[in-house]
This record gives C-alpha cells, structure tokens and sequence, in this order.
C-alpha cells in the first residue's frame, strides 16, 4: 500500500491528488491547520476507498516537524501543496505580510522537506513532489516577492534532487501554470487557466513516471521558455 | 472557465458566480439574489440569475459516508451523478434513478426532482432522497426529510435552488450485479406502434424510452428497453469524453442536416435492433459520448421542448405540429411516466406521456412553434419541464403547477432565478 503525506491537504491540488491516490487505496496522512476542513476532505478520501490519518498543524511552525514526518514514517511519498499567493499591493507595501509569504512558500517548506529528506534518506526510498510555480522561472512586476518564494523553492527542490539521487530518493519539481483555486479566487481568468484536477493529474503522472521538473499544462514550459529567453533590457518595461 | 450559462445557452443571462467550497461556510454576502449552481446543465433559465449572483456548487463535491451494506450515500450536494457511478458500480451499487446524462449535481438533481427511463417503477430522483440539509440566508441549517420538516423538503425537491442551499444529500442506491445492461431496440412507427410496444415493455422492463422522429407521414423511433444484467465483473470507468472543440456556425444544425441526422440514426438503430448486452454508460447516457455537445449548435444555442401530458389525442397533435413546421427536431423523446408520486411541490412528473424535442435557436420561427405547442400543451391540461424550459408563460406554469402558491411561501426572500421571476411575472 503506497504512504503519502499531504502537507496542506486542505489545497484544491492537493485534494485531487489525494483523490487519485485514494482511489489507489492508498494510506494518507493529512496536515492542515484547519480541523473542520480536514475532516470533511478525510471523509471524502476514505469513502473513495483511502485510510486516512489526520494532523492538524500550522506548517509555517518549524517545531513541528519533525514530529510530523517520524508520525507518518515510513512514507513512499511526500507531497507538499501549501502556499499562499498574497495581496501583490499589500506584499509590496507590508513587511509582515511580505515576510508571511516567504515563510509559507519557502523557509517552512524548505525546513519541513529538509526534515522528509533525513527521514527517506533513511529508508533508501521515497518521493518528495512539491508544487512549485511557473512564477518561479523569472520574477514579475505583479508578484515578485511570489515569484522570489517559488524560485527559491525551485532552487532548492534542484538542490535536494542533487543531494538525494544518490540515496534512491526522488524529487519532483511541478510546476503549475494558473489554477482555478482558491488562491486565485480573487483574479479575472483567462483562457490560460486549468483546473486542479488537471494540475493533479499530471502531478501524479510526474511521480508514476519519475520526472524531475513538469510543467502543468505541458504548455508552460514552452511559454516560460520564451519568457526566461527574453533580454531583462526588454522584460522590465513590460507589464506582465 | 466558461461564464456560467444554460445548457441550451439560451437566454444569455449576467450574473457574477461566487464559489462555495466547503458546507460549514456560511452563504456569501451579496448584493442583489443567489441561487445554487451546480453543473449547467438545465437548458433554459432555470439555472441563471440574470443580475444576480450564483452559488457554484462544483467544488462541493465530497462523499461524506458510505454505508456498504445499506446503501446509503451521503454526499455534498455538488457531487456529480457521475462520481457516484465512478466510485460505487464496482462496489455493486447505483443511483436509483439517472436523468440522460451522467454529469449533474446531486443538488440539481434534487431542484429539478428528475426522472430517469424507469419512471414506471422507481418514480423521481426525490423519492430516494433520505435527508439533506437545507442552508437559508438567514444562516439557519435545517435538515429536511419527509419526516423531519417535511414541508421544506416538499418545497426543496423540484424547488428549483429557491429555497436556500443544499449542502449535502443523503441518497438511498440500489445494488446491481455488475455494470451491464441487458438492452433491447425495437423500431417502431406510427403512435400505434408506440402505444402497443410501451404498454408491453414498461410491465417487464425497468427502464424503458423512445427515440422519435416526428415527420409528415407520422412518427417514427427508436425503442428502447432494458434491464440491469445478472451478469458479475467490472468495466474501466470511462475517460471523461473531451469536450467539442469549437462553436459550430449556425449553418451546421439546421433542417437538411438534421433531417439527414435523424434519417441515419434511425437507420443505424434498425440495422442494429434486437437484444445485446452494453455498459450502463452508452445505455442511460449516449449523448456523454460528446463533451460539452451543447456546443454543435453554436453560440446562438438551442431549444428544448419537454412537457407531459395525460391524454393521446394531445400527443398525436404535438407530433403533428411538428411535423407540419417545416421545422426539424434535432432530438426527439417519447417517453410514459407512471403512477408513482413525485415529492416535490414543483415536480414536473406526474401520470401521462412526456414529449422532448430540441430545436436549434433560430429565432422566431422557432419561438413561433413552441408558443404553438405549449398552447396544445395547456389546452391539454399538461405542464412543460422548468429543467428544459426558457420561454413558458407565468399562464401556463400556473396551471400546471397548481401547487406554486404553497411553494412560494418557502422561497427564500435572498433567493431568485431569472425563471422564478419569469413565470411569476404578474
């Protein structure tokens, strides 16, 4: 029975990740803060045929952790979908709400993945998936410090793909487009979006088949191709 | 990421959507009305809010229990037909009754109280609704059943989304043996034809209905009738069908090639007539086949006529309307209904045969003949289907729905719909 652990189970990706591998019967363990939505989305999980087990925990909490990682062990896959977009205008402004964002999207996770690093390590196997962003891939007027939080995230996940190939231990960049989630509930969509059971879906397929970086949609990468390959002379003076 | 429209998309309607997501959030505070949407999949208005805003549900779609030994499914009201049947055919279990498609909401479902190919024996989807819970913008959670608050749950069944939200349902299955069905068709013309077949096949088979072909020289279909197959094992759950890719020009779906349309199809299913065993998909929903079909007639849409009534006589003159417009049907649907009660206030089933046929939306041509039916209809003393309907008269649904003054005493006063404020137009 494949063991996943879905940090910020309460995500729209991660939900329809988690349906998937439910409906491998997988044994899940769920962490997000809030209790009530946690349960609704175990129940869900275990009627489409998953065991599940639930934590409640604030991840931005390095404290807990560890205690986190050596409750769910062993573990065949770690899946980390937490993040926040932030008001851009407030980030831009508000040191604490600038901070905020870099904590979720990149300190915590950085310090809970070093955490489910040391713990595969250990078993010689495992997955780490972990949901980037294209925003990453160069940084934008309209969200950089996003932008600055996925790129150093993406950094790291290549870092830590680096160091672990040696011990049988995978990484998997994903990398989504927009996603119609709760996150961009506030934004006008565009034909560009996908929905997340799109994104999860292919975040699936990406650990069935060993990837190490995936973009979702595929298309992605080839737009934010064209995007890094343009001249920063040419990129600042335009508004994206 | 369409902006919400109808499944006939037809008539435009602008209106903002605000996701509901999780069943403990309370309604979001709005200006103007709401009204719960869940997969667009009624062909008129009954599903817009034409200056207001809607609940989109499609994210409230978890299971909640499943009792394997009872059947019993609770389920947020956003769930589609589909993920049951996904998740518990294997498991040897059905939803009760399935409209022509697999991809409503349970909730809609429920507002519109359907009815599936085996009305004869099973009645509408309400009558195997146990509980649900009913959320009004008052804050006030009521969990209604026909013992608990039964007149909210009469009034919340085909109550059309007015009366507040529902949050979750609470569905009694059936158990089958696998995923087949035993199917059977059978070529018929003329009403004769029909009647005589009918009346055999909806005392042995359970789900039982025609496709026609109203023309000058009279009527003639497709039946067919069918039964859940002793036969054990599992089928694949199908892929989702991708979706039609483009909006067709209206050129595309007019009178030759819907003529020519329903001249092979009625040749196909004769050359294919007789008994074989099929999966449950192609049975109950041969038009999922296609994702997003709706889009062949293009921008301007298309029309459903569906109402029932009691007698032949009103039949034969509806198919004779028809057939002497010069217009063509894209799609037509003879089916009987039978004598089991339907629980809503609103709900459209009742004792008699009811008509279906689309036209794609040519203006008033079209318009000119519906208004033609629905007067056939009245006179007739039936009532037209709200699910499928963009254009009756607050006339019409006043006679046949007798019961709308009762309902509106539990219409939510933050509730509307452009249909409700339509056919209750002084």
């Amino acid at each position: 029975m494949t063991r996943v652990l879905v940090l910020g189970a309460t995500s729209a990706i991660a939900q329809e990740a988690a349906r998937l591998y439910a409906a491998r019967g997988a044994a899940l363990f769920l962490v997000a803060r809030n209790a009530e939505r946690l349960q609704a989305i175990a129940d869900d999980l275990r009627v489409r045929g998953a065991s599940v087990a639930t934590a409640v925990a604030d991840l931005d909490d390095p404290a807990v952790h560890e205690q986190l990682l050596q409750g769910a062990s062993p573990l065949d896959i770690v899946l980390l979908a937490h993040g926040v977009l932030g008001d851009a205008e407030e980030v831009d402004r508000d040191a604490a709400a600038a901070e905020a964002v870099l904590r979720t999207n990149l300190v915590g996770p950085v310090l809970l993945l070093n955490c489910a690093a040391r713990v595969l390590e250990e078993q010689g196997r495992g997955t780490i998936v972990a949901l980037s962003s294209v925003a990453g891939d160069r940084g934008r007027a309209s969200n950089a410090v996003y932008g600055a939080s996925k790129a150093g995230l993406s950094a790291f996940l290549s870092g830590l793909r680096n160091r672990l190939s040696s011990a049988g231990v995978r990484v998997v960049t994903v990398k989504p487009g927009f996603v119609d989630t709760p996150m961009t509930a506030r934004l006008p969509k565009n034909p560009l979006y996908s929905s997340p059971r799109r994104v999860a879906r292919d975040l699936v397929r990406a650990v069935d088949r060993e990837r190490d970086v995936v973009y979702t949609p595929w298309w992605w990468r080839w737009i934010m191709l064209a995007v890094r390959l343009l001249p920063e002379r040419i990129f600042k003076r335009l508004s994206l | 990421m369409h902006p919400p429209e109808s499944w006939g998309r037809y008539p435009i309607a602008r209106q903002a959507a605000v996701r509901v997501a999780w069943r403990r959030d309370p309604l979001p505070r709005v200006h103007g009305t709401l009204l719960p949407f869940g997969q667009g999949r009624s062909y008129g208005d009954c599903c817009l809010n034409d200056g207001g805003t809607l609940l989109d549900t499609s994210r409230l779609d978890r299971f909640i229990q499943f009792d394997e030994q009872t059947g019993v499914l609770r389920c947020e009201a956003g769930t589609r037909i589909a993920d049951i049947l996904d998740l518990l055919v294997p498991r040897g279990w059905f939803v009760p009754v399935v409209p022509g498609t697999r991809f409503v909401s349970v909730g809609g479902a429920i507002a519109n109280d359907i009815h599936g190919k085996n009305h004869f024996s099973a009645g509408t989807f309400g009558r195997h609704v146990l509980r649900l819970e009913l959320l009004r913008s008052t804050g006030e959670r009521a969990v209604c059943s026909p013992e608990e608050n039964p007149e909210s749950f009469a009034a919340t069944v085909a109550g059309l989304g007015l009366t507040g939200l529902i949050t979750w349902a609470e569905l009694q299955l059936r158990r089958v043996k696998g995923p087949f069905i035993d199917a059977e068709t059978i070529p018929f013309g003329g009403l004769d034809e029909f009647f005589a077949v009918d009346a055999e096949s909806s005392r042995k088979s359970e789900y039982t209905v025609a496709w026609c072909d109203p023309r000058p020289r009279g009527v003639r279909g497709l039946y067919f009738r069918g039964d859940h197959s002793r036969r054990e094992g599992a089928a694949p759950a199908l892929r989702e069908p991708p979706g039609f890719p483009l909006d067709l020009p209206a050129f595309v779906v007019s009178g030759p090639t819907t003529a020519a349309f329903n001249w092979a199809y009625y040749a196909l299913g004769r050359s294919r007539s007789g008994r074989r065993q099929v999966r449950y998909v192609p049975f109950f929903f041969p038009l999922d086949a296609v994702g997003r079909w709706n889009r062949v007639y293009g921008k301007r849409g298309f029309l459903q006529f569906q109402c029932v009534v009691k007698e032949r006589a009103a039949v034969e003159a509806l198919l004779d309307r028809v057939a002497s417009s010069g217009l063509s049907t894209s799609l037509g649907v003879l089916k009987t209904f039978g004598e089991l009660p339907s629980p809503g206030m609103l709900s459209f089933p009742r004792p008699g045969v009811t008509v279906a046929l689309d036209f794609p939306n040519d203006g008033e041509r079209v318009f000119a003949l519906l208004d033609a039916l629905e007067a056939i209809v009245a006179e007739a003393g039936g009532a037209l289907y709200p699910a499928k309907d963009a254009r009756m008269s607050p006339r019409t649904f006043a006679a046949g729905y007798p019961r709308a003054a009762e309902f509106e005493r539990h219409v939510d006063p933050a509730f509307s719909s452009s249909f409700w404020r339509r056919v209750r137009s002084a």
